[in-house]
């Protein structure tokens, strides 16, 4: 175990923003108001998944809502620390410790807001290892885990207390009723004992983000390449390397999606690279062949800052750096791929692990 | 005939022009004063001697006054701020902002339950009598700014408008700052920028009395006008008003001033100088705006200014020996005393420049020694640095003209990879040129929910139409206005929401009767 201070809390954020792939909405609010709970409260306990007892009783928290909705109505302390109770109470059960849901984007740091007031543990894991832009896409729903028992609030004191028969269920009830409340939500689901999450969930991953995170700010104080950095310290391959030369961006049924195409350069001089987003980029295409596709993860970082950047603001003239990292292998499975491969979004691809590469 | 004259007051030198249409008649530089008056004062003197005292239409004046003010956390006011929200807030007003400026800026802070949800409707009831007794709280301080923000107020601002009636009346006296009126859509920024214009008005109220009395002094009784950050102006009245609006004018009048000295309304514009050089996009003659939260001395804010990049090679900026390393450090505008060809130590960006035979810059002599392989390495670097930035600042592919503005706008002829470059003839008052070639405009920035009773071209119509009138309300000729900018986007996970985006802008129409012949 160890704590989770405000430095800490700065390093997983830009961490996260990275294993976002592109997605899982700006953490900066999250950030904010984790920093604010951990300023007040003092620094979190960060507990190994090993060491959780098996009897242990585990939720996740996490915000759900439209980003430009919590843009307006930011986030509060108060519904942050009200979720435990309010899961307790639905549950009947003592919880135990709290956990990040995914470990990419806003979500990976918003568990901190509800673990320092609380006083509860964080667990070091996650059930994504990455963003992903649907409920159901969980680590656990690929063990026969349930999304439910689930409690969703908000800032005007509702309560949803749901109960559904599937996970995708539970994605379309909190859907709709996030946007009832106003498009902005606090969740806790997932519940589970120790020992299914030791089963379920993906490992290490805090404590991955904030090493991301803190190998890019130390390449940069000491003026050397973040890029290099990520790649010597993490297992990820250089994908490409080039200049966005065309953005074809289209929003449907209330998604952004579309396309980057790049034009490479140095070690890609004469090769080109097409990156297909939907909120997270999801696959990418070096040369017209398939080379990395979504359950890996597909992650454009500005070349010289190593910053990550969202596909929702990527355009014309960044200069970047793909990178390509593998998944967590329960994502390989054949249910893994059903519930979160290239079919998944639409694509007409077939999925192929990114060592295959080398 | 009558003439336009254009001030830009920047950090070392206060530019001034008189133009006749696109033409430059007279065009000065005269260093910044500390009170900054004086030197306005001494350019404009020095211009109409110039120009023969012409007949001056309008005086159209970019100052630095309210970013440095902000950047020094100087003659800032203290402001309290009201935020209509679900109270308790954590993230309260002023959360994200630097512990000093904080300091000097927080007048206290009050949430009063109010706002709207994302769709219009009420968030809550405005808590009026809360709200009141807010008021008798601010009553019992010596604070004289309010800055008031709300909940989805792009969306319905009719919660802000009540909170700012009651708030008027129960503090009479003290001004009252509404967010939707300076900023975007994003709660934290929007209230930034109007915590910030909140902190402004005093010495506002202090710039314009002093700019009024300097033109006045001058002989000059045309209305004064002040650029704003979109490169549009405002009047004297408004500035008082909203100061926030003028501090991000500087790259606005280069890039502007580019495109009237060239002609050219679709570009990149290169402004180099001293340390930096800005590098920004011209598109139908105005600066391609900048659509993520922007870092104002620390704070984030959301209004609207140019999306420019800061590239670290200016004239000062240092070479070494052997031309490898250029820049980022810079001998700034101790150029004239530091560079070699001025008879100082420093090998400099100008130094090399002059080398490779740029003329007009200080003793060319002073330059034979430097090594041509010194030379031709460290151009090589420039032009790396300088194509790099260009290519980011294009939103496409295609090939675009590039324009260099700015007291060191001449040295960017030394690099040889920009050979299309277009330096135009004054390109180093094009901020002052810039600034007297700004027309009246508004935007509007809102989100519509579209369902059977609204489609999307009458949303689109709808805001248009505002944005036509509340241009005109600023001065725009009516025959004349035309839209720079359409743009809607739909909101990711909310059905039916729309953002639209329309800036309106036209000729400012001077009031006749106030354009008199100088004395």
């Amino acid at each position: 175990m160890r704590m989770i201070d405000e430095a800490a809390l700065s390093d997983i954020t830009l961490g996260a923003t990275v294993l976002g792939s592109g997605g899982g909405g700006d953490p900066y609010l999250g950030w904010l108001l984790a920093r604010e709970a951990v300023r007040t409260h003092g620094p979190v306990p960060l507990v190994d998944l090993v060491d959780v007892p098996d009897d242990a009783y585990i939720v996740f928290v996490a915000g759900m809502g439209a980003p430009g909705a919590l843009l307006e109505k930011i986030p509060r302390a108060a519904e942050y620390e009200r979720i435990v109770a309010e899961m307790e109470s639905y549950t009947g059960r003592k919880i135990d410790f709290l956990c990040p849901a995914e470990a990419g984007g806003l979500n990976a740091v918003t568990p901190f807001a509800s673990a320092a007031p609380t006083g509860l543990p964080v667990v070091d894991a996650d059930a994504m290892g990455r963003a992903f832009p649907f409920l159901e896409m969980c680590t656990p729903t690929l063990h026969g885990g349930s999304t439910t028992p689930l409690v969703m609030i908000d800032e005007h004191h509702n309560t949803v207390c749901l109960s559904t028969q599937t996970n995708h269920w539970a994605e379309s009830f909190t859907r709709a009723a996030a946007v009832a409340s106003g498009a902005s939500a606090v969740m806790a689901l997932y519940p589970m004992t120790g020992s299914q999450a030791k089963q379920w969930l993906i490992p290490g991953t805090v404590t991955q983000a904030e090493q991301l995170g803190r190998t890019i700010r130390e390449a940069r104080d000491a003026h050397t390449s973040p890029v290099d950095a990520v790649l010597a310290d993490q297992n990820g391959t250089l994908l490409f390397t080039g200049k966005v030369v065309d953005v074809d961006r289209r929003t449907e049924r209330g998604w952004t999606s579309g396309t980057a195409t790049l034009s490479g350069m140095d070690t890609f001089e004469d090769h080109s690279m097409v990156v297909h987003f939907q909120n997270e980029n999801l696959a990418a295409v070096r040369d017209g062949e398939v080379i990395v596709t979504t359950p890996d993860l597909i992650m454009a970082l500005e070349l010289d800052t190593g910053e990550p950047i969202p596909a929702e603001e990527i355009r014309y003239g960044y200069r970047v750096a793909v990178i390509g990292m593998p998944c967590n292998p329960i994502w390989r499975t054949e249910n893994g791929l059903k519930l979160s491969g290239p079919r998944r979004f639409g694509y007409d691809m077939d999925f192929r692990p990114i060592e295959e590469l080398t | 005939m009558t003439y336009k004259i254009g001030i830009d007051v920047g950090g070392t030198n206060t530019d001034a022009v008189v133009l006749d249409g696109r033409r430059v008649v007279a065009s000065v530089k005269s260093p910044t004063t500390q009170d900054v008056t004086t030197g306005i004062l001494n350019a404009l003197t020095s211009v109409l001697n110039d120009a023969h005292h012409p007949t001056v239409s309008s005086v159209f004046i970019g100052t630095t006054h309210f970013i440095n003010a902000i950047a020094q956390r100087r003659n800032l006011a203290r402001v309290a701020v009201v935020r209509l929200a679900t109270p308790p807030q954590s993230l309260g007003p002023m959360v994200d902002w630097p512990e000093d400026l904080r300091g000097a800026v927080n007048g206290g802070t009050y949430i009063c339950a109010g706002g709207a949800q994302f769709d219009g409707s009420l968030l809550s009831e405005l808590d009026e009598h809360s709200l009141r007794g807010i008021a008798e709280e601010i009553r019992q301080t010596d604070i004289r700014h309010v800055a008031l923000s709300s909940v989805f107020s792009p969306v319905n601002a009719d919660p802000e408008k009540r909170a700012e009636e009651i708030l008027r009346e129960e503090l009479p006296g003290v001004s009252i700052t509404p967010a939707t009126k300076v900023g975007q859509v994003g709660l934290l920024a929007r209230e930034n920028a109007a915590i910030l214009n909140a902190a402004l008005l005093d010495l506002a109220g202090e710039v314009v009395d002093g700019l009024e009395k300097v033109v006045c002094e001058a002989g000059v009784t045309a209305p004064i006008l002040l650029s704003q950050n979109d490169g549009t102006v405002m009047t004297v009245d408004r500035a008082r008003q909203f100061p926030i609006f003028t501090v991000a004018s500087g790259p606005t009048n280069s890039m502007r001033g580019a495109a009237l000295l060239t002609g050219i309304d679709n570009a990149v514009v290169v402004d180099v100088g001293g340390t930096t050089s800005d590098i920004g996009l011209l598109q139908n003659g105005f600066p391609r705006e900048s659509t993520v939260a922007l870092d104002l001395a620390g704070v984030r804010s959301n209004f609207r200014v140019p999306d420019v990049l800061s590239l670290a090679l200016g004239g000062g900026t240092r070479i070494s020996d052997d031309g490898e390393t250029v820049g980022p450090e810079s001998v700034g505008f101790r150029i004239t005393q530091e560079a070699k060809v001025f008879g100082g130590p420093s090998l400099t960006f100008t130094d090399i420049a002059v080398a490779s035979g740029v003329r007009g810059i200080g003793e060319p002599g002073a330059a034979v020694d430097i090594p041509s392989a010194t030379v031709s390495r460290s151009l090589e670097i420039a032009g790396d640095l300088l194509v790099r930035t260009i290519d980011r600042a294009k939103l496409s592919s295609r090939d675009v003209p590039v324009i260099a503005v700015g007291g060191g706008a001449s040295l960017l002829s030394a690099v040889p990879v920009l050979e299309h470059l277009n330096i135009p003839e004054n390109a180093g008052v094009a901020n002052a040129v810039g600034a007297a070639f700004a027309e009246a405009g508004a935007e509007v920035d809102t989100t519509v929910f579209l369902d059977d009773n609204l489609t999307r071209s009458d949303a689109l119509d709808q805001v248009k139409a505002e944005a036509v009138s509340l241009a005109i309300e600023a001065g725009a000729d009516p025959e004349n206005v035309r839209f720079i900018e359409v743009e809607d986007i739909p909101l990711a996970y909310l059905p039916g929401g729309m953002r639209i985006r329309v800036r309106v802008v036209g000729p400012f129409v001077a009031p006749a009767e106030t354009a008199e012949r100088t004395k």
